[in-house]
């Protein structure tokens, strides 16, 4: 009974340490009838319609479709990157911008967006420089986030000196630097070759499973979004839209091996069936 | 991917397409530098035109004064109405043969210009074919065309006109040598690069359709160095401009913009020293936009993207 | 036969030409054994050249062409060959032509994997191809006789530079420290600047951009007199010259700099709430620099060029530009030439300093990286 209060315990302990500030189960993002259109020489094109999406705290969620189902657009919205022209949507109970404004998510791009003239320690200590944090907080925290994502020892080199995969990894440890409770993920791992994204899906995992954070991770590969979600959520273009969600009820410690288990399978076989309802696989 | 490209194609109301282009910001400012430029010469000439005034010993308001600031003979900044009517007056109400008519020193300026132009895109192009097929000169004559960008080449001007004129050789070949001289730089500087500027997949695909030297010289790397070569020629008429006008100086030449621009500034004619300066702006920029010209028309007949 | 060894033949012919062919009117090879024992080791390089290759081949050409060239110039010094070289002197002269060619051909053709026997090949080669230039025009100058009034010998010139550096130092101490440097910081940093508030005001930066562009292409130089009214003879009115000239690609550039930063990152910043300032300091000056360099560059030649050309207008008693006019009306060639040389001198420094100082500063930029 008490090896189990402890460990109960000590979970809060690690969620108090995330920076969360609301019971478990409370929501991250709640958007209602969220939608997106512009106008285009071509007309009206609904980038986003009538979504509806209640993504609780602790969550690893999925967005997949094909190329325009609004998974991206969708991500922008939460980051207030872009605004909508329909629907509400909030952030940890606040509205995008002044979540944004409030720093409360980090992001993570395509491509590392590193500057070229930082080193990679400065690059993770940027968010903190505007944020406000003193010198010695600021290197403390490269450090350590750093070390998270196991690029200790490389914190003099300059972007240029490190593979793609490293590049990446840093981005993610400078996402992370400032502590904040959403993660917002855009195809981090789309330039790098299988056998990096394997490794790097594995030490993505890990981070989750230690740091508690929300993470919405926008992808095309239904590999990736079984393998690390405990919800996926299938769009579809033109209107972008929901077409199915689906629960992945995985343990939180998950191993690259339960990608050739039959459960495994069926999700990615629902998942499958909803692309192809929402006419990915059409000419 | 796809908002990118949809934020991009928006649409915008009248209003916004005007605030938008570039149409109305050029239009502003330059309305904006014409006011300054009128309060300027008001500033500058007031003492001037106040003490002659008071020579005079005629009663004058502030009125008086500012008129005649924008009015005076021998003005420290002339008014842009003064300009624009000297200027106007020289270019239609003289005779073009009359050797105060600015299209006669313009046609002189102009011809040393082009001939040196035509001198030196030849010779630089030729030079430039040159470079890239062999690779000796490649690594033994193009850092020192280079570098010799960084020398300032003007000072040259009047020693070739001096020693061309110990031998002989006046009027516009010197000239010409001065402008195709400075022209040829960064013609061969830029047609290296353009030469050079097709990505390495394409060189090879041409390796393994055995194409010759020539053969991929035309098909390759001549097309693709059209980009390259428009914004060359263009800094390379600029150029020629200025050499053709710096080598009407040395000798104290009789005809063309520089010797124009020399000879009023000896007798303090300031008006008519600012409209050579305009006429010269102006034979530039007609120049330039002849090369744009001739850009647009072969950029269509490639393709490129309008 | 290749062509190398096309060259290699006619080189040794014409060194054993040499032997019957006069070198003057009264001048003999036989007077000189020294020089006759050069020519023959000479030729014996570029024989056995043609079965070594590599370093050796190029090292034994090198050596050849040296020691001919040496003879030639040693020739020169007789009273009976300068000025009348006859067609044995030039024989040798083609010899060493053809030698130091073939020299500096093969250097190209080498490819060393160090990279610092890279670095050196490369600057070797040019180095060698331009010294051999001078060598050619002083072997041209005197061994034809050309009065020095139309163009005089390098080494002459180089006697002068010598024995003129007090007036060299003044033409170019002062207008250049006062009148280049002075116009040039003031036109870089006003453009900059202009760059920099424009780029808070969108409309302004539309109205600028091309009036810049336009502005660049003019004869800007034409200015000059205006400024000497303005401003008077001295260097003050060169500064003015220079920072018109300078102004405006500072501002192109800086101007195209500043939007420079790409889409991704400004999204980055955008996501970390930064505010515009933070943005502007942090993400879009430091992307900037490439662009503010290369107008540096730039503007390091313009500068020069302007305030040299300015002088053409105006008369002070000192400056590089003043003292070309002055000379080139005496017919005092090599004088020009010298304040030419010191004119190139100034004009690669300046620019190599600027160079430089770009590396240190932008040298995260991928056109540094081979």
């Amino acid at each position: 009974m008490n090896k189990i209060n402890n460990i109960i315990t000590k979970s809060e302990e690690a969620r108090k340490v995330a920076g969360l500030d609301s019971a478990p189960g409370s929501l991250a993002i709640e958007a209602r009838g969220l939608s997106l259109t512009f106008d285009t020489a071509d007309g009206q094109v609904e980038a986003l319609s009538n979504v509806d999406l209640r993504i609780e705290e602790g969550e690893f969620i999925s967005l997949i479709g094909p190329s325009g189902c609004g998974k991206t657009t969708l991500l922008r919205l939460i980051a207030d990157l872009e605004q909508p022209t329909a629907g509400t949507l909030s952030v940890n109970g606040l509205t995008a911008q002044q979540a944004r404004l409030g720093r409360r998510y980090g992001y993570v791009f395509q491509s590392p967006a590193l500057y070229p003239w930082r080193t990679v320690e400065r690059n993770v200590m940027l968010p903190l420089e505007i944020v406000g944090l003193s010198a010695m907080e600021r290197q403390e925290r490269a450090k350590r986030y750093l070390a998270l994502v196991n690029l200790t020892g490389f914190e003099r080199k300059f972007p240029w000196q490190l593979s793609g995969g490293m590049q990446q990894r840093a981005s993610i440890a400078r996402a992370l630097s400032f502590d904040p409770a959403l993660l917002l993920m855009d195809e981090p791992f789309g330039a790098l070759d299988e056998i990096v994204r394997d490794h790097l899906n594995e030490q993505l995992l890990k981070l989750w499973d230690r740091t508690f954070k929300t993470v919405v991770f926008v992808t095309h590969s239904i590999q990736e979004a079984v393998f690390l979600s405990t919800r996926i959520v299938v769009m579809s273009p033109r209107p972008g839209r929901i077409i199915d969600v689906v629960d992945c009820d995985f343990p939180r410690t998950r191993t690259l091996d339960i990608r050739e288990t039959p459960e495994f399978l069926k999700i990615a076989h629902r998942v499958r069936q909803g692309l192809r309802a929402g006419h990915a696989y059409d000419d | 991917m796809t908002t990118e490209a949809l934020a991009l194609r928006r649409r915008r109301g009248v209003r916004d397409r005007i605030a938008s282009g570039t149409a109305g910001p050029i239009a502003a400012v330059v309305l904006a530098l014409t006011a300054a430029w009128y309060l300027a010469a008001i500033a500058m000439n007031y003492s001037g035109v106040r003490d002659q005034l008071e020579r005079d010993e005629t009663p004058y308001t502030v009125g008086d004064v500012i008129a005649g600031t924008l009015s005076a003979e021998r003005p420290v900044l002339p008014a842009p109405h003064q300009i624009v009517l000297e200027l106007a007056n020289s270019l239609f109400g003289l005779p073009p043969t009359s050797n105060r008519s600015l299209v006669y020193h313009g046609w002189v300026t102009l011809s040393a210009t082009v001939v040196g132009f035509l001198l030196g895109s030849v010779l630089g192009i030729g030079l430039a074919v040159l470079i890239v097929h062999v690779r000796t000169l490649e690594k033994s004559l193009l850092p020192w065309i280079i570098s010799s960008q960084t020398v300032p080449i003007l000072a040259i001007a009047p020693i070739v006109i001096v020693v061309l004129g110990a031998i002989g050789i006046r009027g516009l070949l010197p000239k010409s040598i001065i402008s195709a001289y400075l022209c040829f730089f960064p013609i061969t500087v830029g047609m290296v690069k353009g030469f050079n500027s097709p990505d390495p997949i394409q060189r090879d695909l041409m390796r393994t359709w055995s194409a010759t030297a020539a053969q991929s010289f035309r098909k390759l790397r001549w097309p693709a160095s059209m980009p390259f070569l428009f914004i060359s020629l263009k800094v390379a008429i600029a150029a020629s401009l200025v050499g053709a006008i710096v080598g009407e100086l040395p000798t104290g030449a009789q005809a063309g913009l520089g010797a124009r621009l020399l000879a009023s500034s000896y007798y303090g004619q300031t008006i008519q020293m600012w409209a050579a300066l305009f006429a010269a702006a102006l034979l530039a920029s007609a120049l330039v936009a002849l090369i744009s010209g001739a850009e647009r028309l072969v950029m269509r007949r490639m393709g490129a993207a309008p | 036969m290749t062509l190398h060894q096309i060259g290699s033949a006619i080189a040794v012919m014409c060194l054993v030409a040499t032997l019957a062919l006069p070198l003057a009117v009264d001048a003999s090879l036989f007077d000189h054994p020294i020089l006759l024992a050069a020519i023959v080791a000479a030729a014996a390089a570029i024989a056995l050249e043609g079965r070594q290759d590599g370093l050796v081949s190029i090292l034994l050409l090198m050596f050849a062409a040296g020691s001919l060239a040496a003879v030639t110039l040693a020739l020169l010094e007789s009273p009976a060959i300068v000025g009348h070289a006859g067609a044995g002197f030039w024989a040798i002269v083609l010899a060493a032509w053809i030698s130091a060619a073939e020299a500096i051909a093969g250097l190209a053709g080498i490819e060393p994997h160090a990279r610092a026997a890279r670095r050196f090949v490369g600057l070797a080669i040019p180095v060698l191809f331009g010294a051999f230039l001078f060598y050619l025009w002083e072997v041209a100058v005197r061994g034809f006789g050309v009065p020095a009034v139309l163009m005089p010998a390098p080494s002459a010139i180089f006697d002068r530079f010598v024995a003129s550096l007090p007036t060299l130092g003044a033409d170019f101490v002062q207008p250049f420290v006062r009148g280049v440097l002075s116009g040039y910081l003031i036109g870089c940093s006003t453009g900059f600047l202009a760059a920099v508030v424009a780029d808070r005001i969108p409309f302004l930066q539309r109205g600028l951009l091309p009036l810049g562009n336009f502005v660049s292409a003019l004869p800007i130089v034409g200015i000059a007199p205006i400024m000497v009214m303005w401003f008077g003879f001295d260097w003050p009115s060169k500064a003015a010259v220079v920072v018109v000239m300078t102004f405006f690609p500072m501002l192109v550039n800086t101007v195209t700099g500043l939007s420079a930063a790409g889409r991704v990152e400004r999204d980055l910043m955008r996501s970390y709430g930064a505010d515009d300032q933070q943005t502007l300091l942090k993400l879009r000056l430091p992307a900037a620099l490439p662009f503010v360099f290369n107008a540096l560059k730039i503007n390091s030649t313009l500068a020069l060029i302007g305030a040299i050309v300015a002088e053409f207008f105006g008369t002070p008693v000192v400056g590089m530009g003043f003292r070309i006019s002055i000379e080139v009306a005496r017919m005092s060639l090599d004088m020009v030439w010298a304040e030419i040389a010191l004119a190139a001198l100034a004009g690669s420094a300046f620019y190599g300093v600027v160079a430089l100082a770009e590396r240190a500063a932008t040298f995260w930029h991928p056109s540094y990286r081979t």
